[in-house]
């Protein structure tokens, strides 16, 4: 029985995403095909135990979707070729589903429709979640703050407005496949968190959803292998993850130069420089590229003892041109700060003219240690207490707390 | 829009806490407020004293604390906000979020 349930749990833990984009790309109805889905999964959990796994899971579970796909189009009463479409789409099930071969994987088409122009980009990151890992609204609330119902309400709209304003799940042309991607790309990232840098006082955050995010950008390198931006996220996510564990001691925040770098994950580290190394042959420079190679750049520092401050300066400066964030300046502003130049660094920080800078905690923490150094004691005790301010994990005001009362 | 924060904690926590800590907690909120102001998002904030002096007033005069529960309110924020995702955000830089919890409720605009 116990062996059922597993079976049942993997073929959805595996194959939910790949079931589900399946039926959308034909039905071009997502929350018909995702309930359909659940009954299907439903059923298997009542079957399955009393009866046994079926031989081919999927196909079994495809095959119930479908009746209840025809069931719902039936109920529905929706126009005739609506209907048709999804008569179609079930019997085409069928047949796959009895051929040993395998569904096309239509989860690139499924991600893109996610990261369309026509869906708000704020709910762009919980849509690919829910939908291709099957996430549920609960878990996907709670990572990006929000309430369980808020959430369920804003992905149900979304959902509607795919099938109401009819957005085709066929491939984008290639002229405007890049653009496409590269929402697809910033919606990954989001579920990793609000950003990943590495300078001192940035906070972490997403509870939970690292692993999800890493687990997206590597299947869109497998289903769109020439996409160096791909390649590159994958490796910024994956050296992230790799100092996770480094970043915390006893629940107290560590620097990156103190950090014991025993506690670094050296296969992700592995991993890591492999996606990078790939994307860099593909030659098609990108921001996550950028972004990842200066998480190599800081690894290599404290791994093989190498001196890489101006390789870092290098590579922020390059950031800058292609994405001038106010992350992105800031971090150049630390690595500016970490080679000595100070005063070019507090220039650049008072040069950036963004209203952003007054809730972003960062900004404070690195201009806070910039003035430290200079000796300009009052005003950096202003800009820490602007950064505790603004922190909201308490590990990482109790580390400014701490560099304060060390000025 | 206006939000009220209700910032929900353990008072009798702090009678306990070592001075240290407290210093720090204080410290947080200062900074906190701070951070309101300067951003523009700040209209009113205050701490209260502890709820044993509260009185609770309807057809008659009752004594607190009333709260059943370990956490009282200990203190309010009244913040200005562009939506309420911008006021979550800030509701959880609150030093009050890492103790205790924060209460959003948006300020129902009755036409000024």
């Amino acid at each position: 029985m116990s062996g059922a349930w597993a079976i049942a749990e993997q073929t959805a833990r595996e194959s939910y995403g790949r079931l589900l984009a399946w039926l959308s790309a034909r039905t071009g109805d997502v929350a018909a095909a995702e309930d359909a889905l659940a009954d299907a999964f439903r059923a298997a959990l009542e079957h399955w135990p009393e009866k046994g796994a079926p031989k081919s899971p999927e196909a079994w579970i495809i095959t119930t979707a479908r009746r209840k796909l025809i069931d719902h189009a039936r109920k529905q009463k929706t126009r005739s070729d609506a209907h048709s479409a999804v008569l179609l789409a079930a019997e085409e099930a069928e047949s796959e589903a009895n051929s040993e071969s395998q569904f096309p994987d239509e989860r690139l088409k499924l991600m893109l429709i996610c990261a369309h122009p026509a869906i708000e980009p704020s709910v762009r990151t919980p849509l690919i979640l829910q939908t291709v890992l099957g996430l549920d609204a609960a878990r996907i609330a709670s990572a990006f703050l929000i309430s369980p119902k808020a959430m369920s309400a804003r992905l149900v709209r979304a959902k509607r407005k795919i099938k109401e304003a009819n957005i085709p799940f066929t491939a984008p042309s290639l002229d405007v496949l890049p653009e496409r991607l590269s929402a697809v790309l910033d919606a990954i990232y989001a579920a990793f968190g609000t950003g990943w840098n590495d300078f001192d006082g940035a906070e972490d955050s997403a509870g939970g959803l690292t692993l999800e995010a890493i687990f997206l950008a590597k299947l869109l390198t497998t289903l769109s292998p020439d996409e160096a931006e791909a390649w590159g996220l994958l490796s910024l996510m994956l050296h992230a993850e790799a100092r996770r564990n480094a970043r915390r001691d006893d629940g107290a925040y560590v620097s990156l130069k103190d950090q014991d770098t025993r506690a670094w994950d050296k296969t992700l580290i592995a991993k890591a420089e492999e996606a990078l190394a790939k994307a860099w042959r593909l030659d098609k420079p990108g921001r996550f590229q950028i972004e990842a190679a200066i998480q190599s750049a800081h690894a290599a520092s404290r791994l093989q003892d190498r001196d890489v401050t101006e390789d870092v300066i290098l590579l922020y400066q390059r950031l800058i041109e292609l994405a001038p964030t106010l992350g992105a300046q800031t971090g150049f502003a630390a690595a500016l700060s970490n080679g000595g130049r100070d005063e070019d660094a507090l220039t650049l920080l008072d040069g950036i003219n963004d209203h952003a800078v007054s809730s972003y905690q960062p900004y404070w923490a690195v201009r806070a240690h910039i003035l430290g150094t200079l000796n300009r004691n009052e005003e950096a005790r202003g800009a820490y207490e602007r950064a505790i301010g603004l922190a909201s994990d308490i590990s990482v005001r109790a580390f400014l707390h701490h560099k304060k009362k060390a000025l | 829009m206006k939000y009220l924060f209700l910032l929900y904690d353990d008072e009798n926590a702090w009678d306990s806490m070592p001075e240290d800590q407290r210093n720090e907690i204080f410290g947080s909120y200062f900074a906190y407020s701070d951070a309101l102001r300067k951003s523009g998002a700040y209209i009113a904030g205050a701490p209260l004293v502890h709820s044993r002096d509260a009185k609770r007033v309807g057809r008659q005069v009752e004594d607190g604390p009333f709260a059943d529960g370990k956490e009282q309110l200990g203190g309010y924020y009244m913040i200005d906000a562009k939506n309420l995702d911008e006021a979550l955000d800030w509701a959880a830089r609150c030093p009050c979020a890492s103790i205790g919890h924060v209460e959003v409720r948006p300020v129902w605009n009755i036409g000024e």
